[in-house]
């Protein structure tokens, strides 16, 4: 049996109100009124795809032996690079073995479904465990469409043959070069053609296109699902698309349009998470995803779906939000504004890739050192242990610190340190089992932040450096505020 | 334990600058005016200065790197010359290098000259630590800087003792009043108005919980001091100032790599001042110290350091700063021309600078500030932050 044997979702805590959008901007672009409803899910400054990628595989690892992942594909068409493998840098945060296959699935919002498709064909060739990891964080113009619809968030899947949470049953694959939207090299924004044109060629044609020809390829029925999932950020299109094949409100898995909005190459993995989340055993799930043509797939839930359930989930995601209240924060974080960083925050340091290449382990995946004579732990990695009463030289194991409880130990919050989300929170943690560490708090705000606080960590972008082109990653703590 | 500094070495000469925004002085006009108080206070020929040392920190934005500023500027004759650098520590640093020089008879006088020039870098602060604490912590320290570095001891230390933030910041405003009330009397300080607790208290916080008061001075500034024999220093002068004690300690790491460390003290602190006082032959600091200028580059840092020193009971600061027991009237008064707080914090100067207002007040030169009768003045001088520092401690007499 092949198919998904783990899910997770992210998406991020900020959530910007359409109407706060429409509000600054309508002024500009009246019509985006018609799609100024709910809320969409904002990225914060230190998030970007890779990192969105990053903690929605850590949902889906939750309680799995990463060694035994054998491949990591990446779904998104926000990548922070065009040549570095992006997949690469989630597999290291992800501390995966070196001995993997990684590719990244770009370029159109169908990748996501592709990778998993793509994954699906490497499990039943050669066996092993796939990782499906996708993220978008996508840009539109200020005053766009695309603005009010672009949503941020990522899912993950593990697929595989042992334990199966949802059993694969078929798919059929569509491709047109349909220019609803593109991107070219140069372009920091999608150029979109008329929606009308979008939702009735687009959405309304190809989707149905590519179900009629799953079921004839595969003779299923479509009333034999439980729930089907694709994604067109247009509700109104959205249902009219299932009425169309007769598929009942009910059996149309939700858009998340006013929870997140449309999260690109993840969106359909973001559906699929949700539907996983209330699916039974027994329910069988067809999973479409658009974008110049389209996937579809199809999965019949397990009992194994019972051994799944504490995931956070896109249920969890959602319910820990925070406004983003002010519209011109968005266009900071995002990079739409230029702001005033003074000149302590234009000093950038050269980043050093030497560096980051010989700490890999210690930098992308939080691992530290345990000491093998006396077992003390240390952040960042010790060659002489730090217990005064032992002080061994290289006797060090790795001992990774990213999945170890933390509590707040100290903490301040900072007005003088030049960040694009004034003030700069950090603290000290101190880590059950041991190991203490001097790390940036994310994800909160001063009052939020106690001593004796619990935190998880998360894998966030610790810089940018503009001069050089390149990010810096690393971990933050979140203070896990009841 | 070896035999010490004690006694071994005098002090024959100092010379400090008024700190503060010294827009007109870069860091080489700053290194000639201490040197020629020195050179006047001491009577020291230039020629006679067997070596040399410089301490400063940010040597990018200030004389550049090495010795060769020192030796350039001043046109030592060829003499040996060496820059340290232990952060905020330098100073002393430079000290302890020409102390030890004299002490091992390996030259009859030296110089330590401290320097700073922090305000050519166009921002509030100290500059930027980004390229400062290494290539690895680029990639993974917290966005710290130096208000933000120690405001974490005092989240800690009001929890650890069970303070409400208004206890706590009205205790380290008290600290902050009271050095302006000795800075105002200085005037070499770079910030010379008394303020309210009020004031303090409402101030913009600049890293939680400390607020702009909390904070010292950043200035330009030079302090420098010629040492010798104690022989020879009798010969120049009547009453020179002889070294008790000049310890230091840097942390093993334990602090941050561990989870031993309480966060609410400095122990690089801890372990510099019991060695001082057994170099001094001190039993009861609280009843044998006169007066001291410790390293107050934050209020919160002064309320750690009087615990740290053994002079105020663990957790019980408040209620000496409460008793006056710092004040200029005090048991033991604590920061007698101001301190960093006010006096103000160029780097590489400040260890010389305390030790200047230490051998002015031994000597019984210190003005409306003079304390009665002194006999033993310590320094402290920290570099870094609490959870990882490097700290000296000196101690003077007569």
């Amino acid at each position: 049996m092949v198919g998904i044997t783990s899910f997770g979702a992210f998406v991020p805590r900020y959530r910007l109100s359409r109407m706060t959008v429409f509000m600054n901007m309508g002024w500009f672009n009246p019509v985006t009124m018609g799609v100024a409803q709910g809320e969409k899910a904002v990225a914060n400054f230190d998030e970007d795809s890779i990192t969105m990628a990053v903690s929605a595989s850590l949902d889906c690892l939750k309680g799995r032996d990463r060694s035994q992942i054998d491949a990591l594909y990446l779904a998104s068409t926000s990548l922070p690079y065009r040549e570095r493998q992006n997949a690469g840098i989630v597999a290291t945060a992800l501390d995966l073995k070196p001995g993997i296959r990684t590719a990244d699935l770009t370029d159109c919002t169908k990748a996501g479904t592709s990778a998993m498709l793509a994954g699906l064909d490497n499990v039943k060739a050669n066996g092993g465990n796939v990782l499906v990891a996708s993220a978008d964080c996508r840009l539109g113009r200020m005053g766009s469409l695309q603005e009010q619809v672009y949503g941020d968030a990522g899912a993950a899947v593990l697929l595989g043959s042992e334990n199966v949470i949802a059993e694969f049953q078929g798919a059929y694959s569509l491709t047109y070069d349909f220019v609803d939207h593109y991107r070219s090299e140069d372009m920091q924004f999608d150029r979109s053609w008329e929606d009308r044109w979008v939702r009735e060629q687009g959405y309304g044609q190809i989707i149905g296109e590519a179900v009629m020809g799953f079921l004839k390829k595969t003779k299923l029925p479509l009333d034999g699902f439980n729930k089907v999932i694709f994604n067109c950020p247009f509700t109104r299109e959205h249902q009219a698309i299932a009425k169309k094949g007769k598929i009942a409100p009910d059996r149309l898995q939700a858009n998340l349009f006013e929870q997140i909005g449309d999260a690109g190459a993840a969106q359909p993995l973001v559906m699929l998470a949700a539907a996983l989340e209330t699916s039974k055993p027994g329910d069988k799930l067809l999973l479409v995803g658009y974008g110049n043509g389209a996937d579809a797939l199809a999965f019949e839930v397990t009992p194994e779906i019972e051994k799944v359930r504490d995931r956070k989930g896109v249920k969890g995601h959602l319910a820990k939000r925070a406004d983003l209240t002010a519209y011109t924060k968005y266009c900071v974080f995002r990079n739409l504004l230029p702001v005033d960083v003074q000149i302590r925050g234009e000093i950038e340091p050269p980043t050093s890739v030497t560096a980051l290449w010989r700490n890999r382990r210690a930098v992308m995946a939080y691992v530290g050192s345990k000491c093998k004579k006396c077992g003390t732990p240390a952040y960042p990695p010790q060659a002489v242990c730090p217990n005064p009463k032992c002080k061994s030289m290289d006797e060090m194991e790795a001992y990774p610190f990213a999945d170890k409880k933390g509590t707040i130990f100290s903490y301040t919050a900072d007005m003088l340190a030049a960040s694009i989300d004034p003030p700069a929170i950090y603290g000290i943690v101190d880590f059950e089992g041991g190991g203490r560490a001097s790390i940036d708090f994310t994800d909160c705000t001063l009052e939020d932040v106690k001593v004796g606080l619990p935190v998880e960590l998360s894998f966030r972008r610790k810089f940018v450096d503009h001069v050089r082109g390149i990010s810096g990653y690393f971990w933050k703590a979140v203070p896990i505020v009841k | 334990m070896a035999d010490g500094i004690k006694d071994k070495v005098a002090i024959v000469g100092m010379g400090c600058t008024t700190f503060g925004e010294r827009w007109d002085k870069g860091p080489e006009d700053l290194m000639v005016e201490s040197f020629k108080e020195a050179l006047q206070d001491s009577g020291v020929d230039p020629k006679d200065i067997g070596a040399a040392w410089l301490g400063t920190c940010f040597e990018e934005i200030g004389v550049g790197k090495s010795a060769i500023p020192l030796s350039a500027t001043l046109k030592l004759p060829f003499t040996p010359v060496s820059r340290v650098e232990n952060f905020c520590a330098s100073g002393t640093e430079a000290f302890r290098g020409a102390v030890y020089a004299v002490a091992s008879g390996a030259c009859k006088i030296a110089l330590a000259m401290g320097v700073e020039k922090l305000k050519d870098i166009g921002y509030g602060g100290l500059p930027d630590f980004g390229a400062a604490m290494g290539t690895r912590a680029r990639l993974i320290s917290a966005n710290m800087t130096a208000p933000g570095g120690f405001a974490m001891m005092a989240t800690r230390y009001f929890a650890k003792y069970g303070l409400t933030p208004e206890q706590g910041k009205t205790a380290m405003a008290k600290i902050s009043v009271k050095s302006h009330k000795n800075g105002a009397k200085n005037p070499k300080a770079h910030l010379r108005r008394e303020v309210t607790v009020e004031q303090v208290l409402n101030a913009p916080v600049i890293a939680w919980p400390l607020g702009l008061f909390d904070c010292c001075g950043v200035s330009d500034g030079s302090a420098c001091a010629l040492v010798t024999t104690p022989e020879i220093a009798k010969s120049l002068r009547k009453d020179p100032v002889l070294v008790k004690a000049l310890q230091i300690a840097g942390t093993s790491g334990e602090e941050l790599a561990t989870q031993s460390w309480d966060g609410a003290h400095v122990e690089t602190t801890v372990q510099a001042s019991r060695r001082a006082y057994a170099e001094a032959g001190i039993k009861n600091p609280r009843e044998e110290i006169s007066m001291m200028e410790v390293h107050d580059c934050f209020s919160i840092t002064e309320l750690a350091t009087y615990e740290d020193l053994g002079i105020s009971e663990r957790g019980k600061a408040p209620n000496d700063i409460n008793d006056g027991f710092y004040e200029l009237t005090g048991k033991i008064p604590c920061q007698p021309d101001g301190g960093l707080k006010c006096f103000g914090h160029p780097i590489g100067a400040s260890g010389l600078r305390m030790i200047y207002e230490m051998y002015k007040q031994l000597q019984g030169k210190a003005g409306e500030r003079q304390i009665k009768n002194p006999r033993y003045g310590l320094t402290h001088n920290l570099g870094g932050f609490p959870a990882s520092s490097v700290c000296s401690v000196a101690i003077v007499g007569l």
